[in-house]
């Protein structure tokens, strides 16, 4: 028994073969990140640092002084050393006097040297550790309060969607939710916030299917709902996302003001929102060692796998993100609970036996990270107007889910794809979910797939054709010699989507780091 | 409640609902009032059952949701009839083809391959229904456009922007536009459409703009004017049925070229 892993009795030696490959794969990803940096990185450094507010027209200033820099100096030294050196000269006395001074265009900055370097360099890292303790205090604050107010009384833990567009309508929504029963809001974004390159500011009320997230929103729900895990003596998690253009900056919004998941996948920008892969990975990077330090669980994005593809035939494409999302989430410094790794019931239930191949996947997913919480994404893709024959799928998707031990789980409608849920739809969901917990929520200690049986079977294909997928990407070349999974992701190794190295969105906010290249942040947050 | 007279099946315009007998008119409804749940909850159900033409009401489920919410399950027989004769939907107005019949129309009529470029618009991910008509998998049985040999299809996935899909469609001389729109929060499939055929009219003098289609489980088959596209395809819409319409507007005739519209 001693060489086989998990209730499916995987073969060790095959987990170990899946893995390695999994950090071949992501390893030279990892230098090209350490090789670059982004506007947003720096901007996300400048947030560290204590810059916030917007001009007149709405542009946060650590925007407008990263573009001040950049176009003095270029991005390739970070704009640390620049902007402290402009501080030092005394070209303003603090660092919002200098952002309104230098959009002003009455700065000029240039790059110390020496001495000059060497205490410009010391004075922005002070600035930076001040604000990463807040992230710590923010950090300790959480667990004071889980300690105080108690947890969420059982997993998985019950995560709901709240989406108006207006922060002050979601606030009630989500408090709601709340006490119906979610352990977990995540308030959805506007549509196509992925893709601005600025996060708006303050509290907003127009969003368009879905709410900007911005920090003062990030900052108002998270009060609203400090006040209703008192009152329900649970403390209720929310979630948000970092991803999209701004990944780096929305992952320090979320540490500062204390949120406790945020979405956040290594590859999904570049395949779904078509970002510039080496933008994608260098924020991710940042994003994720900043999650590391606040105590936040990372929500990954492979249930998007299956909204494109067969969830069959791409069954092995899930497993192999779940490996180098882990991947890449430890190298940042994310620890196991921190792994919220993304799985979805996405087979069409017109296919013989789909419910064992959902269970024969789920399974995979537990046995091969069995210390990560996983989260567990209900059917979308074969939902029709059929509301009764969807309340059933997410019956069956919420059966799956006691039995393989799911960490957090995203609640399933039966109005998927026919209205925004009402709140007939929300409490028949959480009916459904409460129903299959309480009558089946402990059947997985009785639950052994058959020895070789038809589940074991189906999960020993999956794992080896991920490792065949990943042996695939790690011999993958292209005539630019970049990283193989770069020119993986350029051929259309995933779905259909080809996506180059040298296009897609925010490639002009990318730039190759040169020897004085200094980001504090970084620093702190590698050394610590 | 008196026996309806009967008609012999199949004659008569004038239908009910059927629960478990011919002329029965049963339906079940269910809805949510914002009251907290009672007796007079119940009858409050009952009522707006009986202005729904309801009569008589079975309030069956009364449950208590949120604070001051009751959900109803309501079964009850309605005395509305439907008349058959004033039914109006968009009946497919062009003859369904055959992929061989389709691309010997295109080659005949253009003397070149018929280019389609399609994709989701907005933020929405959903790609499954472009895919279901693009790609060669197809949907229910049939092949997708790029089955088609006189086609040339671009399908550029999701959450293409609008100026990139104008860009593309000019890039690629389309002569048909397709768009695909499954998320349908606050109307973003219309408002989008709205949005992608207003920027498709400024880009492009009247005569040379590609047809435009929209396609998605939740579109009216009837919107299309309202929205500024040409057509509207809603669910169960098959690859042929959307080839036959190209060919009927694009390649029906020996000099077909772009639309004029």
């Amino acid at each position: 028994m001693s060489k086989s892993v998990g209730r499916l009795e995987l073969d060790r030696d095959q987990v170990r073969q899946a893995r390695r490959l999994a950090r071949q794969v992501g390893k030279p990803i990892v230098k090209v990140a350490k090789q670059h940096t982004t506007v947003s990185v720096e901007r996300a450094t400048l947030r560290l640092a204590g810059l916030a507010g917007a001009d007149v027209d709405g542009i946060p200033w650590v925007n407008r002084l990263v573009d001040c820099v950049r176009g003095d100096v270029g991005l390739e030294h970070g704009v640390s050393l620049p902007v402290w050196d402009a501080l030092r000269r005394g070209e303003a006395a603090t660092l919002d006097e200098l952002a309104q001074k230098a959009a002003a265009g009455s700065v000029r900055f240039e790059m110390p040297e020496g001495r000059e370097a060497t205490r410009a360099r010391s004075e922005a890292r002070r600035a930076v550790h001040s604000g990463l303790k807040k992230v710590d205090a923010r950090r300790r604050e959480r667990e004071r309060m889980i300690a105080r107010v108690g947890d969420a009384p059982r997993k998985p833990w019950i995560y709901l969607i709240v989406a108006t567009g207006d922060i002050y309508e979601d606030i009630p929504q989500a408090q709601a939710a709340a006490r119906e029963g979610a352990d977990v809001i995540a308030v959805i974004r506007s549509t196509g916030q992925s893709l601005l390159d600025y996060v708006p500011e303050g509290a907003t009320r127009e969003g368009f299917a879905g709410t900007y997230a911005t920090q003062e929103n990030f900052r108002l729900m998270r009060a609203a709902l400090d006040e209703t895990s008192k009152e329900l003596g649970r403390y209720v998690r929310l979630t948000n996302y970092a991803s999209g253009l701004c990944m780096p900056e929305m992952a320090v919004m979320a540490g500062l003001e204390r949120l406790d998941m945020m979405l956040n996948d290594s590859m999904y920008g570049i395949l779904f929102r078509d970002i510039n892969p080496i933008r994608t990975f260098v924020d991710q990077r940042f994003s994720r060692q900043v999650h590391a330090r606040a105590g936040i669980i990372i929500n990954t994005g492979e249930d998007n796998y299956l909204t494109t593809a067969d969830a069959v035939e791409a069954a092995h494409t899930v497993t192999t993100s779940q490996l180098l999302n882990e991947y890449f989430a430890k190298e940042a410094g994310l620890e196991d609970w921190q792994l919220g790794l993304g799985h979805a019931f996405e087979i069409d239930p017109d296919v013989p036996d789909s419910f064992r191949l959902e269970l024969a996947h789920a399974m995979l997913a537990r046995d091969l990270f069995p210390d990560a919480p996983l989260k567990w994404m209900p059917p979308t893709r074969h939902m029709t107007g059929d509301v009764f024959r969807g309340y059933l799928l997410d019956g069956f998707f919420n059966l799956v889910g006691a039995l393989t031990g799911q960490g957090i789980l995203l609640v399933g409608m039966m109005t998927e794809a026919v209205v925004t849920p009402w709140i007939s739809d929300r409490d028949l969901a959480l009916q459904n979910v409460r129903y299959v917990m309480n009558a089946a929520g402990n059947l997985h200690e009785d639950f052994r797939p058959a020895k070789d049986g038809f589940i074991e079977r189906r999960a020993r294909q999956v794992l080896t054709e991920t490792i065949e997928l990943l042996e695939d990407i790690a011999l993958d070349t292209d005539d630019a010699g970049h990283a193989p999974l770069l020119a993986a992701i350029a051929d259309g190794t995933f779905g259909l989507m080809k996506r180059p190295a040298d296009a897609g969105k925010g490639l002009d906010g990318v730039a190759r780091t040169s020897s004085a290249y200094y980001n504090p942040a970084t620093e702190i947050l590698e050394g610590d | 409640m008196a026996e309806q007279p009967r008609e012999p099946r199949g004659t008569s315009h004038l239908v009910r609902p059927y629960g478990d007998t011919t002329g029965d008119g049963m339906v079940q409804v269910s809805f949510t009032l914002p009251i907290p749940h009672s007796k007079a909850a119940e009858g409050a159900a009952a009522q707006l059952a009986h202005k729904m033409g309801i009569e008589p009401a079975m309030v069956v489920h009364a449950k208590p949701m949120g604070e001051g919410f009751t959900f109803f399950v309501v079964y009850g027989r309605v005395n509305h009839l439907v008349d058959l004769s004033q039914v109006e939907v968009v009946e497919r107005d062009y003859p369904l083809l055959t992929p061989k019949e389709v691309n010997a129309a295109v080659r005949r009529s253009l003397r070149r391959r018929l280019v389609v470029v399609g994709g989701c618009i907005g933020t929405d991910a959903h790609t499954v229904g472009i895919d279901a008509i693009l790609n060669i998998k197809g949907f229910a049985g049939e092949k997708g456009l790029e089955y088609y040999r006189e086609l040339k299809v671009v399908n550029l996935g999701a959450q293409v922007s609008v100026p990139d899909l104008v860009a593309r469609a000019q890039a690629e001389k389309a002569d048909a536009v397709l768009v695909s729109q499954v998320v349908t929060q606050r109307d973003a499939h219309l408002l989008n459409t709205r949005e992608m055929a207003a920027a498709f009219r400024e880009a492009y003098p009247a005569e040379r703009r590609p047809l435009l289609i929209v396609g998605g489980p939740r579109f009216d088959e009837t919107m299309a004017g309202e929205l500024g596209v040409d057509r509207v395809f809603s669910r169960g819409t098959t690859p042929a049925e959307v080839a036959s319409y190209l060919v009927h507007r694009l390649a029906s005739g020996p000099d077909a070229g772009r639309m004029a519209s």
